[in-house]
């Protein structure tokens, strides 16, 4: 709530209306920035590798601009109270994604791939979708709590949304991990970025309802809150429901993403440290379960546990083997410090899903490690902004769905940055606005706007009363 | 609400302050050994990114580089006519990497060596890009053409190899049939049906074997020079022209076997010198025989048998063995039984026996150098061995002129020049049934008493008539030309 201290008046809601700062000029200049380093970025890819400014550096760089311009006066007009910095962040991890994904596809040895598609123009009609998405979440959203009505709707279209992969037919098995449908006409579609939005508003809804019976009806055993055995229902079903995506999906991420996002909002809506304890214990059982017959699973750890044997083996042609990982660690030793400087790397070795799934290894290699942690920064003030807006938001149903939104985002940038470093097995994610891809795009632009919803809720002055026919009276009545 | 949702944060910052400092890990304490890693492909890429030396003979460059249209490694190499000069540049390809002289020199040829470490710093600092340095041959460009040419013509498996004998300078080393390295160079799928079509598997010819440095053949008489040499270092005979102790027929010493003589020739008690001149199998069988297994296998490794030798381009070591019975040291002593020698190998016996007995180590790269030619490291000629005295030497010299002038060498004769030599027709396979090698081994000398080249000939043909092969009608001819184009290019 600091955004509001430098007006100390804002308290006192009689005559609070004017003068809350907006920020929306931070924002702007702000903008710029985020605009002009993808746009210099672009540039020195083109100067890196053809040695000439890439011809289409004016209409990128104004394209960029007009999109940014776009969302922040939809910002001015609908959400003009909200967080100053979400959309520049986003806009700058948006430009500097197209630029990677645009020098990746200058790449020869990714052109030569049957795969390859020009995905650069592509994802600027993501982006463009994305940040449109974000208006409208602007304009219809008039306020975040009409989100409440559809609590139950929502868990309807979650459920669809993740079981829709093991749809027959419908269904595509991309390198194990099956959380990616065909839609004809549109492509590949990866319903678990958009059920990561509506799950939350289920959660958020349901918890707000039920989040006294779950705290307070409990027992006190060896220092922790029992809670009762009906209440364990909820976490039952949401662990169940984890436990049948990471074995019908074989997604370790996917699933990790959805009961940790629940354990979160859970926490927060309850204030029970026992919940995170079952959460953790309920996570590390179903893990451990599940990787002790699913075999892509355990391969998935066997190859984080010894990259280089499964490069060895994928090399040797053993089927189902993936020389990825360890060409993503030698992208990011090769980048070193510094990085090798955008374009003079070499990070199209790890050839599929190196603009996607490992669009990291490119920065790492690229930019360096200088690079890599001013990006995970720039992540970590975006979950930053976000859990702000949690605590700035004045609805139990606005903290919840702003700390699940948030707390899911911070979840998605650990379990990729992780899994494509090394840290922890590799899942099927994509690094949120970096990575190609449609869906993560359009899902994470809506995240966005509704969190900058949410935040304009929050630091939106109160109306003022509506006039007192009484004071008036008093006033007329005044001893003269 | 607002205590959970500040854990949260805090957790939110742990989860991003686990990624920090994997990514710390990662791309700065283990940056240097991902970076250096073999298997990284990156490491390649560099190494064939900038474009490569070259391998320069007489001042003109062998090789070349071209930029490759597909694939991530930008140069490749080129060769100029590089079936002729395989042997002695080997090949460097984007697939298959390196063997030979392109092997071994790589540091300087990549640019990675640290004798270039103040060039690169230097180029660094300028703007150049970087280059790989040079690497400059001993070889001699008309002699190598002579060799491949005659090689060419003759039509059968064979190699030539020649050497100055005062400095050990490797002046040609062909060998036939050979195969074009550019063909290989690459990386593409043409480059790879070329190196399966190369292999030996799937070409008995086997193109790839450098068999001037890597293939060892049964000498056969012309190994009679070093016998002979043994003979007059021993002082079993002091003189080409006194009576040798030799009965022909001649039975070997413990065995009832007669070693035969190649026709009808005078080699009873015959001169060393009319023993070489004729090749008489009886007076050098004999000569092993009473020197012993010890006292030949000295002088033979004198002359560099046994061991392998580093031109620096490896060679296969020859052979003369030991623990041999008396009739068996008389076969050996005739270049037959166990006894075999590379082609440079017995360009040595002959380079030394020119150089007035001693023996120069043998080496191809004279100097290596910055791509803008300055000179890095010059080879300084290096004795290698005194196989015989120098009286002894100009003994055995004025022999085999006889060999040449009025012996079984005369096709070798040049006008000009004092050409010394000796023929071999060794027999091999079971029952000597296989066509038997053609050798001949020789040298030159000038009018003011130099020696510019010594050189050795082998042939091994299938298709020729067994009769027609012999030393003097295949092989010596080559040597002509060799020399004849060495003393050439002295002029």
């Amino acid at each position: 709530m600091s955004s509001t201290t430098n007006s100390p008046t804002h308290h006192t809601s009689t005559i609070g209306a004017i003068g809350a700062p907006s920020r929306r000029n931070t924002e702007l200049a702000l903008l710029v920035f985020a605009v002009v380093i993808p746009v210099f970025a672009y540039a020195n890819v083109g100067l890196a590798i053809n040695d000439e400014v890439p011809a289409g550096l004016l209409s990128y760089g104004i394209g960029l601009g007009l999109l940014a311009g776009i969302g922040h006066l939809a910002v001015r007009k609908f959400a003009p109270y909200a967080d100053p910095l979400l959309l520049p962040l986003a806009t700058l991890l948006n430009g500097l994604g197209l630029v990677a994904i645009w020098r990746l596809d200058q790449s020869k040895l990714l052109q030569s791939l049957p795969t390859y598609i020009t995905a650069a123009p592509r994802q600027l009609l993501y982006t463009a979708l994305g940040i449109a998405l974000f208006v409208v979440v602007l304009i219809f959203l008039k306020d975040h709590r009409v989100l409440q009505r559809y609590t139950y709707i929502s868990m309807f279209v979650a459920l669809v949304l993740l079981l829709l992969p093991l749809v027959p037919g419908l269904g595509a098995d991309v390198f194990g991990a099956k959380i990616w449908i065909r839609v004809p006409g549109l492509g590949s579609v990866q319903p678990g970025e958009f059920a990561k939005i509506v799950l939350a508003v289920f959660f958020a809804g349901y918890l707000m309802v039920k989040r006294d019976a779950l705290a307070l009806a409990s027992r006190r055993f060896m220092g922790l809150y029992l809670p009762r055995g009906r209440d364990l229902g909820p976490i039952l079903v949401v662990w169940a429901m984890s436990i049948l995506i990471l074995i019908f999906e074989t997604d370790l991420g996917t699933s990790l993403l959805f009961f940790g996002m629940f354990v979160i909002m859970l926490y927060v809506a309850t204030e029970r440290t026992s919940w995170i304890v079952f959460g953790l214990l309920m996570s590390a059982v179903g893990a451990v379960g599940v990787a002790s017959f699913e075999s892509h699973i355990q391969q998935r750890v066997d190859a984080w546990l010894d990259p280089m044997r499964e490069y060895t083996l994928s090399q040797q042609g053993v089927w189902g083997h993936s020389e990825q990982a360890m060409q993503a660690l030698w992208a990011f030793g090769s980048g070193g410090t510094l990085g090798t400087g955008w374009g003079q790397g070499h990070s199209e070795l790890i050839r599929f899903a190196a603009n996607s799934d490992f669009i990291l290894a490119t920065f790492g290699e690229e930019l360096g490690l200088a690079g890599v942690m001013a990006l995970l920064l720039l992540y970590a003030l975006i979950v930053e902004r976000g859990v702000r807006t949690a605590l700035a938001a004045r609805d139990p149903f606005g903290k919840l769905l702003a700390i699940g939104l948030s707390g899911a985002f911070a979840l998605q940038v650990f379990v990729v940055a992780g899994g494509v470093m090394g840290l922890i097995p590799l899942t099927g994610m994509t690094m949120p606005f970096l990575a190609y891809g449609g869906s993560s795009v359009l899902a994470n632009w809506a995240l966005i706007g509704i969190l900058m919803r949410i935040s304009d809720t929050a630091r939106r002055p109160a109306p003022a009363p509506a006039p007192n026919p009484d004071a008036e009276m008093t006033q007329v009545v005044r001893p003269s | 609400m607002n205590k959970p949702l500040r854990r949260i944060a805090i957790f939110c910052g742990f989860l991003i302050l686990t990624l920090l400092i994997r990514d710390n890990w990662l791309q700065y304490v283990k940056a240097d050994s991902l970076k250096e890693d073999p298997k990284n492909r990156r490491v390649l890429i560099a190494r064939y990114a900038i474009p490569r030396g070259d391998i320069i003979v007489g001042g003109n460059p062998i090789t070349g580089h071209a930029e490759t249209t597909s694939g991530d490694f930008k140069f490749k190499r080129t060769y100029k006519d590089g079936a002729m000069w395989a042997p002695v540049t080997g090949f460097v390809s984007q697939a298959y990497g390196a063997n030979q002289l392109e092997s071994i020199e790589d540091g300087i040829l990549s640019g990675t060596d640290d004798r270039l470490f103040f060039r690169n710093t230097l180029d660094m600092i300028t703007g150049k890009d970087k280059e790989g340095g040079n690497v400059v041959t001993t070889l001699n460009a008309a002699a190598q053409k002579a060799a491949y040419a005659g090689l060419k013509k003759q039509g059968g498996k064979g190699a030539v190899a020649a050497i100055e004998p005062s400095t050990g300078k490797i002046l040609a080393l062909a060998s036939f049939p050979s195969y074009d390295p550019s063909t290989i160079a690459g990386g593409s799928t043409s480059d790879e049906e070329a190196w399966k079509k190369l292999q030996k598997k799937n070409n008995p010819d086997d193109p790839m074997l450098n068999r001037a440095l890597r293939e060892v053949y049964p000498p056969g008489s012309t190994f009679k020079v070093v016998t002979a040499a043994a003979a007059l270092e021993d002082g079993l005979y002091k003189t080409a022209d006194e009576k040798t102790n030799s009965p022909d027929p001649w039975v070997m010493k413990g065995t009832t076997t007669k070693l035969p003589n190649e026709g009808n020739i005078p080699c009873e008690n015959a001169t060393l010198r009319v023993a070489l001149q004729w090749s008489c199998n009886t007076v050098f069988g004999k000569i092993g025989s009473d020197l012993g297994n010890d006292k030949m296998l000295e002088e033979a490794k004198k002359f560099g048998f046994t061991e392998e030798q580093f031109t620096p381009v490896r060679t296969s070591a020859s052979v003369f063995s030991d623990d041999m019975n008396p009739s068996q040291t008389a076969l050996s002593s005739i270049g037959q039984f166990n006894t075999a020698a590379t082609p440079l190998q017995m360009a040595m016996v002959a380079s030394a026996v020119a150089n007035d007995g001693t023996l120069m180590k043998p080496y191809m790269v004279d100097e290596v150098q910055t791509h803008n030619l300055d000179p890095l490291e010059k080879t300084t000629p290096e004795e290698m061995s005194k196989p015989l005295s120098a009286e002894n030497a100009q003994i055995l010299q004025s022999m085999m002129e006889t060999v040449v002038e009025d012996g079984t060498g005369k096709k070798a004769q040049i006008e000009g020049a004092k050409v010394g030599g000796k023929t071999g027709t060794a027999q091999h396979g079971v029952e000597n049934s296989e066509n038997p090698y053609a050798w001949f081994i020789s040298y030159a000398k000038l009018d003011d008493g130099s020696s510019p080249v010594a050189v050795a000939v082998v042939i091994e043909d299938d298709e020729a008539v067994r009769d027609d092969i012999s030393g003097g009608g295949l092989a010596a001819p080559i040597a002509k030309s060799v020399m004849e184009a060495v003393i050439d290019s002295k002029k």
